[in-house]
């Protein structure tokens, strides 16, 4: 029999809800598990233990009583730690916001807490979600619990890998260039990241406002299904929020995959892509296509441009959104500064890591006087055009299918070295963020050193249920994805 | 491509971003830009003649709250994280 | 010979609407609340706090542009301004550079009998900042962000002014508007409009504009006179001296009636201005523009002339009447009520403006029922009241709103106006007083007033002089004829 760290969150809520299993016993054996792979794996920067007996109690009680009604209800989470908890810290993994406790909690966590979930803790990150491996953060770094040798990938590296290793059924991550979907694929679980304006930023510790999603990551496309539910909707207090219905999302489980059409770009499985992953991507397709989906490779254009449009508005919007930690309101302020614009950029210098201080600052560069026109400007025209190239592809394709990163996840300390090198590697998500696209990510097997490959289903945009169903499909094909043995 | 971001590009963009690299951390960080700009350079390739620059993905406009006063006293929540403070305001080096 | 010089003044003028709550959150803009006491996560620049616009700010604003004849941009955004103060708690304004919400539009006034067009360039929608004061004992600043938030409109003209005298013209000019429309009390001292003046000088007759500052921080119309006469002399001295004028951010001390450049090698003025990802676009429709021109009050020119046509008041008259939109509506109201336009307007003119002044109030704060006024001027005209009383019972309308009729009663000033009283008591003198009848038939018109006085006493002074002159009149012709007969 399963253990129930092994169970996925939509399982574990189903029998919560039947009585089967009280909120208590799923409480303790996350966080015995927490209490096991912890010591290595260091998903964890703040554990939620103030109130969790109450809590536990409260929602209990509102599930005889009837309360909750969705599929979640008494099933443990955790939230990456750009989103805003109250009364729980939340750092960004920063050292600039290392005791920062906000007074309000995200919209998102806010619909967790009405759907009954239970907030174990927050999870690591890189550094203001800017890296694609976790190693940016100021704290500690994780492992990938496949593999504690090499990276969980990143932004959401703590919240993918938690899941992981079962710490946790079920976690919310953010996602503005790949943040939730390739470290998904990195640590074998699935993630979603939804339409831009489908889940509320309110509360979300902005990275690039344009781009920046929260998103569900769980065991399978059911566990994101499941938790999307719980936390999208409209929201008053984010202006960019958007009111369109979604359907009920559970019954897309036995959608299946008939009359489904289906692309895949060929510039995404080029010669940039490990050839595991290539095989893995393209063995997915067949099997789609064996369950009844119509697939056919096509060829995507632009794809030189997504990286170049993608960093020149992320580092812009990120130079602005992180302005206001300057040591006056909250975080951190240099001791030494006297005078205020040496306690700005005192503040900043020590306050910021290497990696968000480039950001910053080629984020300056090309806002700055001079310079706005040829590349701000530019990226958005170029960002126009591939919004344009995606309208024209889901006119022939209900889904495009890809990989979730070119390779699979590279060892701990091999990447800071070379930022543009990095940035490179995000060549498959981040269209995604820049034309405001769903797409899931689910694992689709294992490279020779078994370590876990991820596949992208990416969709129009609010066609989540599109995606999803298709996931979940192949999921069914595919068969049952073991988890990680924590080594 | 050669060195666009001289001395004094440097030292404007870090006076726009209030930060004061050490002199070693701005050597790296401008061949680290610098290198990511020649990357970028890619776009010029892209003709955007007569195409309007892209801001909102959603298309949804007017996008408004009503003048009703929601919010009472923040005074204890916005100065619980402040850095240092003094008679309910926050407390800076002098301005004036 | 010394040369000849012409002034070249445009003006940015912030002005704070009256909204209930601030631009991007549901903080009260209420003044002089305990410092940081309307403050939420938005106006105090939290991580993950985002903003949502205001209708009646959007609404507001395109009151005021189509008033300034301005056209519309019907697609209009925000932007950001960046540059680090720690009275701006995100180190960025959110404001609209590059589709701001009206443009090129004009103002036009009379300055010394000549109509004058100042051309508007472009007016927009930003948030207020905070206030930063001084703290002597630690030499530090103290932030508070009440402020923080608060909507205005930013009107830039073009360089289309040459005296002080002008840019105050443009500026009642401009207050007068605002408060007709409602969207702000522009009040200087308290900072709810504010102008910055871009000055420069030329060599007269020249086309070409010359080097210009910008001065900041002129909270009266004095200040701006005195900076405007200041600049224009420190300007052309350098020029006369052959030195340049450099182009600088001054801040006028009123206190020493000088200007002083800002400049500080921190102060970037690269505010990298970028569309805020945050807030979705404003799209103004036909309809709803419609709307609002249909909603545009009549302004004072138009009304001026109605009430002179409508209620042949004076041009003097109708002039203060329509000072203030509260006060012409107030005008109105109660002229239509009680019937005496004239009467109304003398009442509101030289009782009401001379007991505001003795309050230090503005006419705005005139808040009593027009009924009453309307009510008191009747009792006058019947008369009911003595003038003098009168004055009293309105100064009592004005402070504590009261009903006149039972404050007369009350206070018995009310005259008796039953008219069979009067008439006894004229039959009763004229009989108790033959001699005098006598007398004043002879001619002796002054006995008159004797018999007056006589009916007042009966009447133990509740009645009207004028009335009791009537009364006593009628009585006499008819006296008169009967004997005749
Ligand atoms: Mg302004
Ligand atoms: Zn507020």
């Amino acid at each position: 029999m399963k253990k129930l760290y092994q169970m996925s969150a939509v399982e574990l809520g189903r029998q919560i809800r039947t009585g089967e299993l009280i909120v208590k016993e799923a409480v303790d054996s996350c966080l015995e598990r927490i209490n096991e792979a912890e010591p290595h794996l260091h998903a964890f920067l703040a554990r939620n233990e103030k109130g969790l007996e109450e809590r536990i109690c409260e929602v209990e009680e509102g599930i005889r009583k009837g309360r909750y009604h969705g599929p979640l209800a008494g099933v443990p989470a955790a939230v990456k730690d750009n989103i805003c908890t109250r009364g729980i810290p939340t750092t960004c993994a920063s050292k600039m916001l290392e005791h920062f406790v906000p007074s309000f909690d995200a919209e998102a966590v806010r619909r967790m807490e009405d759907a009954g979930m239970i907030l174990l803790g927050k999870t690591n990150m890189d550094e203001f979600a800017m890296g694609s491996t976790t190693e940016t953060s100021y704290f500690q770094t994780t492992v990938n619990p496949w593999n504690r040798e090499h990276v969980p990938g990143g932004s959401s590296g703590g919240s993918c890998a938690a899941v992981a290793a079962g710490e946790v059924p079920a976690a919310l991550g953010s996602d503005t260039g790949g943040s939730i979907r390739q470290p998904a694929s990195y640590c074998g679980v699935c993630g979603l990241k939804p339409t831009y304006g489908r889940v509320s930023r309110y509360g979300l510790i902005a990275y690039a406002s344009s781009l920046d999603q929260i998103g569900p990551v769980g065991k399978t496309a059911a566990d994101c299904a499941a938790l999307f539910e719980v936390i999208a909707g409209k929201d008053e207090k984010d202006s960019t929020s958007s009111g369109k219905p979604f359907e009920a999302t559970q019954e897309l489980i036995s959608g299946g995959l008939q009359g489904m059409r289906i692309g895949v770009p060929e510039e995404l499985l080029g010669e940039g892509t490990q050839e595991e992953v290539r095989n893995a991507v393209w063995k997915g397709a067949q099997m789609m296509k064996e369950g009844g989906a119509r697939v056919e490779f096509f060829s995507l254009g632009l794809t030189d441009y997504l990286i170049p449009a993608y960093y020149i508005i992320a580092c812009a919007e990120a130079s602005s959104n992180l302005e206001r930690f300057d040591g006056v309101k909250y975080g951190y302020r240099s001791p030494e500064a006297s005078e205020l614009h040496e306690m700005y950029r005192k503040s900043r210098q020590e306050g910021f890591g290497s990696e968000v201080k480039r950001r910053i600052l080629l984020g300056s560069f090309v806002l700055s006087s001079g310079y706005y026109d040829a590349y701000y400007l530019k990226a958005l025209k170029a960002k126009a055009l591939i919004k344009k190239e995606f309208d024209r592809v889901f006119e022939r394709y209900d889904c495009i299918l890809a990989p979730a990163a070119p390779a699979t996840a590279p060892k701990l300390g091999t990447s800071l070295s070379d930022p543009l090198k990095m940035y490179l590697s995000d060549i498959d998500t981040v269209a995604v963020n820049l034309c405001g696209l769903p797409a899931v990510s689910v694992p689709c097997g294992l490279d020779r050193e078994g370590l876990p490959i991820g596949m992208q289903v990416i969709g129009n945009c609010f066609r989540e249920k599109e995606i999803l169903r298709t996931a979940a499909a192949y999921e069914a094909l595919r068969g049952e994805f073991p988890m990680a043995q924590l080594q | 491509m050669g060195k666009r971001i001289d001395d004094a590009v440097m030292d404007n963009v870090e006076l726009l971003a209030k930060l004061s690299l050490g002199s070693e951390e701005r050597e790296k960080v401008r061949g680290e830009m610098e290198q990511i700009l020649d990357y970028v350079e890619k776009l010029n390739e892209l003709d955007t003649d007569g195409v309007d620059p892209l801001v909102h993905i959603l298309d949804e406009v007017n996008v408004f709250r009503e003048d009703v006063e929601t919010n009472g006293d923040g005074r204890e929540d916005a100065l619980a994280n402040a850095p240092k403070s003094k008679d309910g305001q926050y407390m800076v080096p002098k301005t004036f | 010979m010394a040369k000849q010089y012409e002034t070249v003044i445009g003006l940015e003028v912030h002005v704070e609407l009256s909204t209930k709550t601030k631009i991007f959150c549901g903080c009260s803009t209420k003044f002089g609340g305990r410092p940081n006491t309307h403050t939420c996560p938005v106006c105090t620049g939290m991580p993950g706090a985002l903003p949502v616009l205001n209708r009646k700010v959007a609404e507001y604003a395109l009151k005021l542009g189509i008033a300034l004849n301005c056209e519309i941009n019907q697609y209009c955004r925000f932007d950001r301004k960046n540059y680090f103060y720690p009275d701006n708690p995100q180190n960025y304004q959110i404001s609209q550079l590059y589709l701001p919400v009206c443009h090129d539009g004009f103002l036009e006034f009379f300055v010394s009998g000549e109509k004058k067009r100042v051309r508007i360039h472009e007016m927009h929608m930003e948030e207020d900042a905070g206030k930063l004061i001084h703290d002597e004992w630690e030499d530090s600043s103290l932030v508070d962000y009440n402020r923080s938030g608060v909507p205005l409109l930013e009107i830039v003209s073009e360089p289309d002014m040459r005296t002080a005298e002008e840019v105050i013209a443009y500026l009642e000019k401009l207050r007068m508007i605002c408060r007709y429309l409602g969207v702000s009390d522009c009040r200087l001292q308290e900072g709810s409009m504010r102008a910055d003046v871009n000055l420069s000088v030329r060599e007269a007759g020249s086309k070409k504009l010359g080097i210009r500052t910008e001065m900041k921080n002129l909270n009266s119309f004095k200040a701006v006179t005195h900076a405007i006469e200041g600049e224009r002399e420190r300007q052309i001295e350098l020029l006369n001296e052959h030195r340049e004028v450099v182009q600088e951010t001054r801040r006028w001390d009123d206190n020493k009636e000088a200007s002083y450049g800002m400049r500080s090698k921190e102060d970037a003025k690269d505010y990298r201005y970028f569309p805020d990802p945050d807030l979705q676009p404003v799209v103004i429709s036909d309809e709803w523009l419609e709307a609002l021109r249909r909603e545009q009050p009549e302004f004072q020119e138009e009304r001026k002339q109605r009430f002179r046509d409508t209620y042949g008041l004076s041009e003097y008259d109708a002039g203060i009447l329509t000072q203030s939109r509260h006060l012409a509506d107030l005008f109105e109201t109660v002229a239509d009520l009680s019937g005496f336009p004239k009467k109304t307007a003398n009442w509101l003119m030289v009782e009401g403006l001379r007991i505001l002044k003795e309050m230090g109030m503005e006419p705005e704060e005139l808040s009593f029922t027009p009924e009453h006024l309307a009510v008191l001027i009747q009792a006058v005209e019947r008369g009911e009241i003595h003038h003098a009383n009168a004055r009293l019972v309105f100064e009592q309308i004005l402070e504590a709103d009261v009903e006149p009729l039972g404050f007369m009663e009350e206070h018995g000033m009310r005259i008796v106006m039953d008219d069979g009283a009067l008439t006894a008591a004229v039959e009763e003198v004229l009989k108790e007083n033959p001699k005098a009848v006598e007398e004043y038939r002879s001619g002796k018109e002054k006995v008159f007033g004797f018999l007056v006085g006589q009916v007042m006493k009966k009447m133990k002074g509740k009645a009207d002089p004028g009335k009791v002159n009537e009364a006593l009149k009628k009585a006499e012709d008819s006296l008169l004829l009967i004997r005749q007969r």
